[in-house]
């Protein structure tokens, strides 16, 4: 294979994956998951906060 | 006890606050070696007549300590904050990442001393001579086993976004760092590029532009996907366009460098190609931008009580402003009026000091009292004010290289009708006086505004609420 081929195929391939990276993104199964990680960065204060009011009660 | 010191125990923030306090030392010493070069343009005789303080000696001096001094222990500080809070876990290693810190210290106080003494590469942003180089690699090596080594371990199942891009960055730079540092030594403090010609240049920039794109934009879009939505108290805009922002950013960034080479010797299809790639990169940087601003909707009337916020999304302007710009500039008509002339300058700081400065100001302002056991810093009020004296010192500072700079691409190029020059390049310089005096003075409230945030630093680090204060230290000590 010369390397004017194998840029083209790599360019595809690059498409390919990256099209499937946008498809796999914006699927409807992967939703609730990216949700809970979009909130998963206030689970830590809820906790303390909980660890807080027991401490209190 | 408050919700913060209850957390604490389990984390290692002792390196995060050494980090944090002397990305603040740091940011000090960078800008004042950049208001003085700034003010050396407009009166020259500040050189005091000794190479020791010569333009062409600081002025390395002043990029190396405000890029990789400044925004270096900004990267460390958040970085080990985001990933041990992220990942609900304490450090890989406490020696470890304690080693990374004094390790980047020692870095940089060589590179203080080694640059005014004339020691230098001369690769622009790779200027530190071998040795430096080597302890460099070693340090960030370290970092790389602590940080990756913290996400192993992690507590939660999921790698939150804002860790995707510090591992990005850290990967990126140590394959950068060492590729484009391949020298042969000659002496102690002498060596040579293993590269030359077209091909050291296409290195040089390979590396340049790259640490533009992850050093200085990935690693800083980590701080953006954990403190915005921190400050805002509300998730990020779109996780999904988190995930597709960060593939499509990581895989464009290092295809850029070539527009640092239009019209030189390098291959006209790599010209084109860098030009190309430069352009399309406008649409990632654009959706993490507007990713990072639209985390606000409904929630924009906390930009009215809220400096550290006011920081943080302001700097998404910068952002927002200078990724349009670059891909503009990198356009290879386009770059012939700009390049050589202020109107780089001036886009370089509106990346540096508007966006990542800003956002650095802000994520610091938001973990300095955490991790110091406080609740906020010790004066919101001079928050505010450093936010005013940060927005007008950048304003002033791009837009005086705005004017120059176009002023000087339209008057090099001017030529009479028998093809002569009509302008000598002295009578060009003495036209960008004005603009260069406007410049030193936004550099100056810039300056200023770091003062303030190091006192306040201060204020809020000693303060007297200490029952918060030692129930913080007392698991560092042990």
């Amino acid at each position: 294979m010369d390397y004017g081929t194998f840029r083209g195929i790599y360019t595809i391939v690059m498409i390919v994956v990256f099209v499937g990276i946008i498809w796999w993104a914006y699927s409807r199964q992967s939703k609730s998951k990216f949700d809970d990680a979009a909130n998963s960065i206030f689970e830590e204060d809820k906790k303390a906060d909980t660890e807080q009011k027991i401490e209190k009660d | 006890m408050s919700s913060t010191s209850s957390a604490t125990p389990n984390y290692n923030f002792d390196v995060v606050k050494h980090f944090a306090i002397m990305a603040v030392i740091w940011g000090i010493v960078g800008m004042s070696v950049g208001v003085l070069i700034a003010a050396q343009l407009v009166w020259p005789e500040l050189n005091f007549d000794t190479p020791w303080l010569t333009f062409s000696r600081i002025r390395p001096l002043h990029t190396n300590a405000v890029i990789f001094a400044f925004g270096g222990c900004a990267l460390f500080a958040t970085s080990y904050y985001v990933v041990q809070r992220t990942c609900q876990t304490r450090l890989f290693s406490d020696r470890l990442a304690k080693f990374t810190f004094w390790g980047w210290q020692a870095i940089i106080v060589s590179a203080v001393i080694t640059l005014p003494l004339g020691y230098t590469s001369s690769k622009e942003y790779a200027e530190l001579e071998w040795p430096i180089d080597i302890l460099i690699a070693v340090v960030w090596i370290a970092y790389a086993i602590v940080f990756f080594g913290t996400i192993v371990k992690r507590k939660t199942s999921h790698i939150y976004v804002a860790n995707w891009f510090y591992g990005g960055f850290i990967l990126t730079v140590a394959v950068l760092h060492i590729g484009n540092s391949m020298v042969v030594p000659v002496s102690f403090m002498k060596s040579y590029s293993i590269y030359s010609g077209a091909v050291d240049a296409m290195m040089q920039w390979w590396y340049g532009h790259n640490a533009v794109g992850f050093f200085l934009t990935a690693g800083f879009l980590g701080m953006m996907y954990y403190f915005v939505p921190k400050q805002a108290e509300r998730p990020v805009y779109s996780y999904r366009l988190s995930v597709v922002h960060f593939w499509a950013l990581v895989s464009l960034y290092i295809w850029a460098g070539p527009h640092h080479l239009h019209y030189t010797a390098l291959p006209d299809w790599t010209q084109s190609l860098g030009m190309v790639m430069s352009v399309i990169l406008f649409v990632p940087s654009w959706g993490g931008m507007i990713n990072g601003i639209m985390t606000l909707s409904g929630a924009w009337h906390k930009l009215r009580t809220d400096p550290i916020l006011r920081f943080l999304i302001v700097s998404l302007s910068f952002y927002g402003m200078s990724t349009f710009e670059g891909p503009m500039m990198a356009i290879k008509s386009v770059n012939a009026l700009s390049h050589y002339t202020d109107w780089t300058v001036g886009h370089v700081h509106s990346g540096a000091l508007g966006w990542v400065a800003m956002v650095s100001i802000g994520s610091l302002y938001h973990l300095i009292p955490k991790v110091c056991g406080k609740e906020h810093m010790y004066s919101t009020k001079w928050i505010n004010i450093h936010f005013w004296l940060a927005t007008i010192g950048v304003v002033l500072y791009i837009v005086a290289m705005w004017i120059s700079g176009v002023m000087q691409g339209m008057m090099w190029r001017a030529v009479n009708e028998d093809g002569t020059l009509m302008y000598s390049f002295v009578e060009v310089v003495e036209k960008t006086y004005f603009y260069h005096g406007v410049r030193w003075l936004g550099g100056c409230f810039v300056v200023c505004g770091m003062l303030l945030m190091l006192f306040n630093v201060y204020k809020t680090v000693s303060s007297d609420k200490r029952q918060d204060a030692t129930n913080n230290l007392v698991p560092q000590a042990a």
